[in-house]
């Protein structure tokens, strides 16, 4: 197990630097001059030339992109160009905000989608499943942007029930996690109702029947965790979705996680920042799919013993 | 209700289940009857799609529904109609009173919990008995079934198919069950471990003095095992007797169709004859006699009228137009013994 997670992590070497190096030079490629901008429109040519070489773009991308990996490896992802904060330091500011967006986001999405899933698996074509399915499809045609206007329109212009952005206060986070769980609550619900169709077809739920089980212990005990081998699986993609969409959603609620800064960055053309930003989440995707997978390995007894653990 | 040991186990009368699916109603058992006395064993015997598995699921009332719906008839457990029963009272039966052995213990046992739970819940659910007792009383039925009690906490897949089987089996035991129903308990095993696990259900029929219903196709398993065997065709029986008289003194031209196209048994056929023809049309009504179509011995009344249930001994009947005189001839008898 140990050696498992081991050699996942040093698979994480190259995935960091095929990342890197595809952002820095799309960022480095993109047009305007980053200088220029940094300077400012006023300033004369002297100072945007000094600007220039003192960040180092003067040489070549090649030359730049292994200056930036060196730095890199030895764990400096190099400073802002604007304030004197390092891009670690300015990332770690702001990842807690991310990941309890995403957090609540994943929260929102388990709490609908569970039962949903279930219930309508279990009272397929029943109204309640109509009902349901409906409102999945709905959820996953919704663009998140438009679903948090509309949030916003409603219930912080309307009703004046909740803040339209920011994350002063404890329940500013629940527009925002709405917003960016919907797309994979109705995903997951999905899932759920069709996995747990395929399971409670299964020769072994009927043995659980024929065995004098109530209702409640064949489907919560025998079927749900079979039902939910994939769909763990592919929760770990919707996290992922989620840190994703989160540049949408903190951008719309003015969250002040990654996503935010990252989009910030590149309007200023804070080029490390966004190389780092990017980086680093990268880094932390991957953390979560490993953790994603070690939870898989848990609840499945026949992945766990080819990892040597096993019960008993 | 009186017991006596021929008590009566299970008592099915004319049950008829129709599964009504989006191509039609499909009538999968069409007036069923079922006699089983205490410690008998019956082998139900038929063709794939003639019903066997719907009758069986029938007694535990666990017919998928939808589409699957009793249309008629009487299932009497211990002289109670359990059709009539509440659900919640129908679970007390099931996996205690009755249990049930379906045909492939590679997908009969849920692959996440380890094998040692799943009979132990069986007894949890049934018996009032503390946890550790529980857990010794489930061992103990691994080692009756011949498996080590210490691979308790083993997941299904680190079993062979026919040690799940005999997990299977000691899961339906666990609670004593007055009838066990076996669906074709040996068909998705290879030959040499058919053998030891009908040995195994026969030596803990004995043990724990439960009746059994077999399910199969397999004459051979018929043989090995029961006492009386009912030939079922369209869902319904067409031929009833003990081991003896069906095996015998063979009477519907079906029955001697199915012996035909046993791989030689005791030089019945020198090669193997297939029944011609198929399995009627689930979703049609006969007016006659179902098997008309496949039969060599029809005649036009065979299409036209039922046939009736002519019984040739106490045990033994048929029910096939061809034996129409024989039933007179008995009348008569009877009449003019009296
Ligand atoms: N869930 C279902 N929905 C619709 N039709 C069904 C269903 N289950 C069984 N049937 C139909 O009912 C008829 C009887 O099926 P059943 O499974 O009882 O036969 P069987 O004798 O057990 O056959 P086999 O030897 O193949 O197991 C068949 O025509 C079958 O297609
Ligand atoms: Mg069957």
């Amino acid at each position: 197990m140990l050696k498992y997670i081991m050699k996942r992590i040093l698979m994480l070497l190259p995935v960091l630097i095929g990342v890197s190096f595809i952002v820095f030079f799309i960022v480095n490629l993109a047009p305007g001059d980053p200088a220029r901008i940094i300077a400012g429109v006023e300033t004369d040519e002297e100072t945007v030339e000094r600007i220039r070489e003192d960040l180092g773009f003067n040489k070549t991308v090649v030359e730049r992109y292994g200056i930036y990996m060196w730095k890199a490896l030895q764990g400096d992802l190099g400073t802002s160009y604007y304030s004197n904060k390092t891009v670690i330091e300015a990332f770690m500011e702001r990842i807690p905000n991310t990941l309890l967006l995403g957090f609540w986001s994943v929260v929102f999405g388990l709490i609908i989608s569970m039962p949903v899933g279930i219930i309508s698996a279990i009272k397929q074509y029943s109204i309640f499943d109509n009902l349901g399915m409906v409102l999945a499809l709905t959820g996953i045609s919704i663009p998140s942007f438009w679903l948090g206007i509309l949030a916003i329109l409603l219930f912080s212009l309307k009703l004046q029930l909740l803040p339209s952005g920011g994350n002063e206060f404890w329940y500013s986070v629940i527009l925002p996690s709405i917003t960016n769980g919907t797309q994979m609550m109705a995903l997951m619900t999905r899932m759920t109702r069709s996995s747990m169709l395929e399971v409670i077809r299964q020769d072994y739920i009927m043995t659980a029947r024929a065995k004098g089980l109530d209702e409640k212990t064949v489907v919560l005990k025998h079927a749900l965790r079979n039902a939910l081998i994939p769909v763990v699986t592919t929760a770990g993609n919707f996290l992922i979705m989620m840190i994703g969409s989160a540049v949408v959603t903190e951008t719309i609620f003015s969250w002040p996680g990654v996503g935010r800064l990252i989009v910030e960055s590149i309007s200023k053309r804070d080029l490390n920042m966004v190389v780092g930003c990017v980086i680093l989440i990268t880094f932390i995707i991957s953390i979560i799919n490993l953790v994603i997978d070690l939870i898989y390995v848990l609840i499945d007894p026949k992945i766990r013993s080819s990892y040597g653990i096993m019960k008993g | 209700m009186h017991r006596s040991n021929s008590e009566i186990i299970l008592d099915m009368k004319n049950l008829v289940v129709d599964y009504e699916t989006d191509d039609g109603i499909v009538h999968a058992v069409n007036g069923m009857n079922i006699k089983l006395n205490r410690k008998q064993s019956l082998g139900i015997v038929g063709e794939t799609g003639a019903g066997k598995t719907t009758t069986a699921l029938s007694i535990l009332r666990l017919i998928p529904d939808p589409p699957g719906v009793i249309k008629n008839g009487e299932i009497f457990l211990e002289g109670e109609d359990i059709l009539l029963y509440p659900e919640a009272k129908m679970r007390k039966l099931r996996g205690s009173y009755v249990s049930m052995i379906f045909q492939d213990p590679m997908t009969s046992l849920n692959p996440v919990l380890t094998v040692g739970e799943q009979i132990s819940e069986v007894i949890r659910v049934h018996r009032k008995a503390d946890s550790e007792d529980v857990i010794r009383k489930a061992k103990e039925m691994l080692e009756v079934v011949g498996i080590k009690s210490d691979r308790y906490n083993d997941f299904p897949y680190q079993f062979s198919g026919g040690m799940k089987q005999r997990i299977v089996i000691a899961m339906a035991l666990a609670c004593y069950p007055k009838l066990l129903i076996a669906d074709e308990p040996t068909t998705a095993l290879d030959v040499t471990i058919q053998a030891q696990i009908l040995e195994v259900m026969k030596d803990l029929k004995e043990k724990f003095d439960t009746s059994l219903i077999l399910i199969t196709h397999d004459l051979g398993v018929v043989a090995e095992i029961c006492d009386i065997v009912s030939v079922v065709y369209a869902g319904s029986i067409i031929e009833h007797g003990t081991l003896r008289d069906i095996f015998k003194s063979t009477k519907h031209p079906y029955t001697e169709g199915l012996f035909n196209s046993l791989p030689n048994i005791n030089a019945r056929a020198e090669f193997l004859k297939p029944i011609p023809g198929s399995m009627p049309d689930p979703t049609q009504v006969y007016t006659g006699c179902a098997f008309y179509e496949r039969c060599k011995y029809a005649v036009d009344k065979c299409n036209a009228v039922k046939p009736p249930k002519i019984w040739l001994n106490d045990t033994h009947y048929v029910v096939c137009h061809k034996y129409d005189d024989i039933e007179l001839t008995q009348k008569e008898v009877e009449n003019n013994g009296m």
